[in-house]
Parts: C-alpha cells; structure tokens; sequence
C-alpha cells in the first residue's frame, strides 16, 4: 500500500501520524462533527417541528384572541408576556430537546456500535462524554434559540419597542442553567442504560411528569420542601419577570368536612436556592454519568 | 523501537467463565500476526482489551510498551484498530468520518485530506466518498472502517476479523490490502477463523483457544510442530474411479488407507513423510489410472490447528 505522504507528515515519536490533541480540544472537535450529526438528523428536524407547532398555536392564540382581557392583560407588559410565555414553555422545549438529543447521546454509542468506531481512537472517555455532552447542549441550545425568536417576534408585534427587556436576559441565563441541569441528568441515564429506549423513556417520564408527581406527593404526605427535585427549581427562571418573589414557604389553613381543619403547605424556591439545586443536579448527574460510562464496557 | 503488542497474564471473566485465561504473548516487530482460534476462543474479546473496549479482570496489555489499561490514549496514538463491525454516523460521509478520526488523532488537514484520498483509493470506496455512510450496506462500512484504521499510517494495526460482512471478492481485496500494509516498521495483529487467509497473508500465528494461548510460532515452523502418523492428500483422475482402481491403488506401499471423494477424486492417507508421498505418487503415475492432480487436503497450520484444538478439546 502507498503509504508515503506527498508532504512534510507531522508525525509522533511513536511514529503514527499526527500529535493527538488534548483533552478539551479532543472535546471541542468531537462535539462540532456530533453536532453536525444532529444537524442533519431526522431528530433535529423533529424537535423544530415540536417547536415550530407550539409557536403556531402560539402566535394563533395571540392573533385570533387579542381583543380577550386575557390576552390583553398578557401583552400589557413585557414581564407578564415572556412571564407566561418564556418562562412557561421554555421548560418544555429544554425537556423534549434534552430528551431529543441527550436521551441516547451515550447509550447509542453501545446500542448502534457507533463506540467502536470512536473508542478505537486515542481519546480518553472523559473527552469523548464531554464532546457529546457539549453537542447536544448546543443542539438544544439551537432550539431553545428558535423557540425563542418565535417568542421575540410575537414580542416586537404585541409589545412594540419594549419587546426586549432586561429580565428576559436573566431568564434566559437562568434557562441555560436548567438546561445544563436537565442535560446532566438526562446523560446519567444515558450511561446507566445500554438501550436508548429505556434512557429515552426514563427520562420521559421523569421530566415530564414524574418528579411533578412525586414533588407533589413529597409536599403533600411528608410536608417538607422538596428542594432536591430538578422540577421545583425550574420555577425560578419565571422570577425575573414578577414585582415581588413568591414566599418561601405559605401555609394555608382552611375548613374541611366535618368543621374539621386542614393546613396546606407550599413551597417555592428561594432565587437562590434554584440556581444552587440547578448547578448541584448539573455537577452531580453529569460526574455520575461520567462515572458510569467510565464503567461501561462494550461486550 | 520496534512496534510490539504485549500480554502480560491477561484474564477476562463474564461471570465465572474465563474467555481470556491468564493469556501471555509478546508480538515484536515488523510482521504480520495471525490470531487464530475457534468461534468463542477468546480473540475478539482479548482484542477488545487491547483497545480497551473491555476492561480486564487480571494483567495488562501494552501496546508499544505502554500500558493500555493506564494510558488509553498514549497506547492507542501509534495503533489503529478495528474491532467487530463499528457504526459510523450515519449522516456522515466517509471523507467526514475520515476527517473526523484524522482531527481526534491530531493529524494536520492537508494530511488528513492526502491520506484519506489514499486510503479510500486503497479498499475501493473513492467513488462513496461523499455519500452518507448510513445508505451504505454493511461491506461497504467495512471498508471506511478499515480505511479509518489505516489513516494514520500506524505502526500498529490491531484487526479483527477484518473480512467479516464482505463477499468472496471484498474478502480477497481485504487480504490483498493487508498483505499491502506489510511494510518496515509495522506489526499487523489480526483475528481470524479463516485459515487460508492466514496462510495467505500472515508471516506468524497465535493460536488460542478456551482462553488460552496454545503456541505462537511463525508459519515456517507449523510444519515442524506437526505429530503426524499419516498425510492426507486429495487425488483427481482423469476419468471415474472404478473399485478395482481404488484397490489397485491402496495395494500401493505407503498407502495406509484410501477412500473415494467424489466420483474421479479419492482421499489417499500416506505414511512416511515426504518420501513416502513422492514415491507414492509416482507409483500411482505408472499405475495408468489417469491421474491428474495431487494435492494435500489440509494445510499444515489447518492439521495443527485441528490437532491442537482437539487436544484442548
């Protein structure tokens, strides 16, 4: 086989060719051709068709129903526009596009082989779960970015000049974190399971339901705040567009049947206490999934 | 230094069984290496140590000195591998895939785009450069997967059943490619369970089996390693073998047994060696039986190999 090089080859000690980058640049360059992977994958046009159908129904509710009190009321400001709209629905979109694009992010690597094609390369897997951590997070990214414009669009016809305040930015920072939050935990489950379905499913029905549902059960039987759930913490990126915080904590008794008396306790999160349980689930799930995939062989 | 691929006590347990038991091997050189074994011998999965796919239970595999399980990316630098059938992405084209190993590996553009021309020239898929690897049939991928392993020119090339997926004919360029890799200054460790193409293309061979390595010596040597009472040879005729020919023909010296094949073909067992199948033959020659060919009906490497599995066995 002709194997000389028409060139001056940069070759290693070793006598491959090439000097193999570091860490972090091996990170960099895996995560641009993933990206490109998801770029061009029917998933990615399935996440802009959930986020093109819900600025549809969007954009169709805030035309057709304009002249209501509703939608007057929120339109009147830009803080109870991107209140309700931003902060209401961009959770949803970071939940389907976590699922969308970090669901099997690692368990396809075992699932379709495709491991075998990266992991025969001199990278460590530290570099290679951080490169397709990054991917998809910018793949989300671009979604949240779409669901966004469509919101900014909407914004500049019902709010005119003050279609881009202050607190939208700080929301959107708060949605970057609850992203990388949402992408870690999604990554953990991902590196736990060797199928895609059952790491899609999981957190499926973790995000879209299932810590709502047990947050609600943690309140509700044990009364006590359920600071440890992702979900509860995702009400803060709504707190850049309210006057005045929620109480931490609101007890509300009232007469039950029998004249007999029910408390009811709810909590929501202090400002602080969201980005804290945000960045800790980031941490904590993506060191956890790391840890796993560091674990997992391909047998 | 010469590239070298070592085992030192390697183990590898699923459960209580041992698919690699306690394997020590020791590759040096510029050559190519045949590792040979049944179905379930323990290839693939001391391969997978070697690229550290698997993690081994016991010992170490070194690649150029430096241990895999210690340093995955400095031992894997100087390697190129291919294990099982890997998946590209599917939404990648092989010139991107290629771009894509070559850039991890720190290969420069202009180098990655020289060699990737060359290499895609090499297992005939230049013409699919830039179709998405995902429309292509398995044989297809198998052959940008063995491009991806030869991108970087690598002093060694770890190959696993490199020919698995491919038709009679993409078999044949894989042999004709990898007897092309031979070259000063590189090791070529591949699996196999197809003798002839390790006859064909290798220099040396491992055998194992159950896990563990039953000899490694060069195919010069296989011969020399054989315990054999008797040589089995193929005999074709001109015409169909009649049972008094078949008779006249086990009457000969030197003909211990003797049984039809086919209706001009028969199975001659000769004891005595090499002198004893040359007289053999001529004799069958005077015999006027119309003899036409004469021709072991195994290879020394399938005799040994058959003899040594069966003593494991």
């Amino acid at each position: 086989m002709a194997s000389a090089l028409p060139l001056n080859p940069t070759r290693s000690a070793s006598g491959a060719l090439g000097h193999v980058p570091g860490t972090w640049e091996q990170a960099f360059l895996l995560s641009r051709y993933q990206f490109r992977d998801y770029l061009r994958s029917r998933r990615f046009i399935l996440m802009m068709i959930i986020v093109a159908a819900i600025a549809a129904i969007l954009s169709f509710v805030l035309a057709y129903y304009h002249s209501s009190a509703a939608v007057q009321a929120l339109t009147s400001s830009s803080d109870a526009f991107y209140g309700t709209f931003w902060a209401g629905g961009v959770t949803v979109v970071i939940i389907f596009a976590g699922i969308i694009f970090g669901g099997d992010a690692i368990a396809g690597e075992f699932q379709n082989r495709t491991g075998y094609f990266l992991m025969g390369l001199p990278i460590r897997r530290t570099t290679v779960y951080a490169g397709k951590f990054l991917a998809a997070t910018a793949a989300s990214l671009v979604a949240v970015l779409a669901y966004l414009l469509v919101l900014l669009v909407n914004g500049a016809v019902y709010l005119g000049s003050g279609f881009l305040p202050a607190s939208l930015f700080e929301s959107f920072a708060i949605a970057l974190l609850y992203l990388l939050a949402l992408m870690g935990a999604v990554f953990l489950f991902s590196s736990m399971f060797k199928n895609s379905l059952y790491a899609v499913l999981v957190v499926a029905v973790l995000f879209l339901f299932g810590f709502t549902i047990i947050e609600d059960l943690i309140v509700g039987l044990v009364k006590i705040e359920p600071w440890f759930i992702i979900t509860y913490a995702q009400q803060v990126i709504s707190y850049p567009f309210l006057a005045s915080l929620p109480a931490h904590m609101t007890t509300v008794t009232s007469r039950g049947p029998r004249g007999a008396t029910i408390t009811t306790t709810s909590y929501a999160p202090t400002y602080l206490e969201g980005l804290v349980i945000m960045a800790g689930y980031f941490v904590l799930t993506a060191a956890a999934g790391l840890f796993f995939f560091e674990r997992e062989e391909f047998t | 230094m010469s590239p070298s691929i070592e085992s030192v006590d390697l183990t590898k347990r699923f459960g209580t069984f041992a698919a690699v038991d306690h394997l020590n091997l020791k590759v040096n050189g510029a050559k190519c290496v045949g590792f040979l074994g049944p179905n379930g011998a323990g290839k693939t999965t001391t391969l997978k140590m070697f690229t550290d796919l698997l993690f081994p239970n016991e010992g170490e595999a070194f690649i150029n000195g430096v241990s895999v399980q210690k340093d995955r990316k400095l031992a894997l630098s100087v390697c190129g591998d291919l294990i099982e059938t890997p998946e590209i992405y599917p939404s990648l084209t092989p010139l991107e895939a290629l771009e894509m190993s070559g850039s991890l590996r720190g290969m420069r553009p202009e180098e990655i785009r020289s060699r990737s021309s060359i290499v895609l020239e090499e297992v005939k898929m230049s013409e699919w450069a830039t179709q998405k690897v995902g429309r292509f049939s398995k044989g297809m991928k198998q052959r940008v997967n063995i491009a991806a392993s030869l991108l970087s020119d690598p002093e060694v090339v770890i190959l696993d059943e490199p020919s698995t997926g491919l038709d009679p004919r993409g078999m044949a360029e894989v042999r004709n490619i990898v007897r092309g890799l031979k070259k000063e200054n590189r090791l070529i460790f591949m699996s196999s369970h197809i003798l002839s193409e390790v006859v064909d293309v290798c220099d040396e061979v491992a055998l194992i089996d159950h896990g563990k390595l039953l000899f490694y010596d060069t195919l010069a040597n296989v011969e020399g390693r054989l315990t054999r009472s008797a040589t089995s040879v193929e005999v074709s005729f001109s015409r169909p073998v009649s049972d008094e020919a078949l008779a006249q023909a086990a009457s000969i010296p030197g003909v211990s047994a003797i049984s039809r094949s086919g209706p001009q073909r028969a199975r001659v067992m000769i004891s005595g060696g090499a002198d004893g199948q040359a007289q053999v033959l001529e004799r069958l020659a005077a015999a006027h039986l119309g003899l036409m060919s004469f021709e072991p009906s195994q290879s020394a490497l399938e005799e040994l190999y058959l003899q040594e599995i069966s003593r494991g066995d």
